[in-house]
């Protein structure tokens, strides 16, 4: 999977026709959203990301909790790190539609709220692990902190928010597919195109950290 | 004053005139987005390919030592 080629393709192939499409493809036409709903593509394909980099990413934890090889730290490290890229990207990208449709780039929302706690716990997570200087201390204290701050996204992303009453979508139910603002024109694009584009590319940009520091690695072993 | 108004005037339907009917232009332009969003694109995966390449050297390198 590391050095195999189909996949970055997929990748390119898959951003292309979100690109394409998602600005020229149909939308439902709606009140205060007009065409930003097409950000659906790109703001919201930036959270499913950050999901899926963190889900990764604390496997990994796991795996080396339970193996002790430092490989698996290395993935979980890189995972994580990308994760909390998109996720910057998302919150950034979220404000900036909000201030279009909610008025202000920020508004205390609970949805806004929310997702930048549980980036400023991943941001300790960064923070905690280059504070030790032992590498196996700091792999160990890392993974079980990346739990921890996995377990964190539970309240901060999935539960609060929806409970809470909330300008974004979705504030009492799912957000972003209300199935009345969204149509099955827009979900193809969605689906097969700017969820596995956003992912794999992200991947792709993973997997050459990941290669960076094993080089590293072997150099250090080898000097 | 006069002839600024008459200049004007023609300036405006001029500009009605001019209208080219080029695909680029139509619907509100949005095909410049596009195309501008393709090149970035493009520009962005070229630079990742790149990068991988000499990261795949490396290894190489590493793995020849």
């Amino acid at each position: 999977m590391l050095r195999k080629n189909w996949w970055k393709i997929l990748s390119v192939a898959c951003l292309l026709y979100a690109f394409i499409a998602g600005f020229l493809g149909g939308v439902p036409v709606k009140p205060i959203l007009n065409e930003t709903i097409r950000n659906l593509y790109f703001h919201v394909a930036m959270w499913f990301c950050m999901m899926i980099y963190f889900i990764v990413s604390v496997v990994y934890s796991i795996k080396y909790l339970r193996n002790n090889n430092l490989k698996d730290d290395i993935y979980a490290i890189e995972y994580a790190k990308t994760g909390i890229f998109f996720g910057m990207l998302g919150l950034i990208t979220g404000s900036v539609w909000a201030k279009y449709t909610w008025g202000a780039f920020w508004s205390n929302d609970p949805k806004q709220l929310g997702a930048a706690i549980a980036l400023l716990i991943y941001f300790a997570y960064l923070v905690l692990r280059n504070s030790i200087t032992d590498f196996d201390k700091q792999a160990r204290i890392s993974a079980v902190y990346n739990i921890f701050a996995f377990a964190m996204l539970f309240p901060t992303i999935w539960i609060i928010p929806r409970i809470m009453e909330s300008l974004h979508p979705g504030g009492m139910g799912n957000p972003a597919f209300n199935t009345k603002d969204i149509d099955a024109r827009m979900r193809v694009i969605f689906w097969f195109g700017a969820i596995p584009g956003w992912a794999l590319l992200g991947t792709w940009i993973t997997t050459l950290r990941i290669r960076l520091k094993f080089l590293e690695e072997k150099k250090l072993s080898n000097v | 004053m006069l002839c600024s108004f008459i200049t004007m005037a023609q300036d405006s339907t001029a500009n009605k005139k001019v209208e080219m009917a080029g695909v680029m232009r139509s619907n509100g332009k949005i095909y410049v987005v596009v195309t501008v969003l393709v090149i970035i694109l493009s520009g962005l995966t070229f630079y990742v390919a790149r990068l991988d390449r000499k990261i795949g050297k490396m290894e190489k390198e590493f793995s020849g030592k």
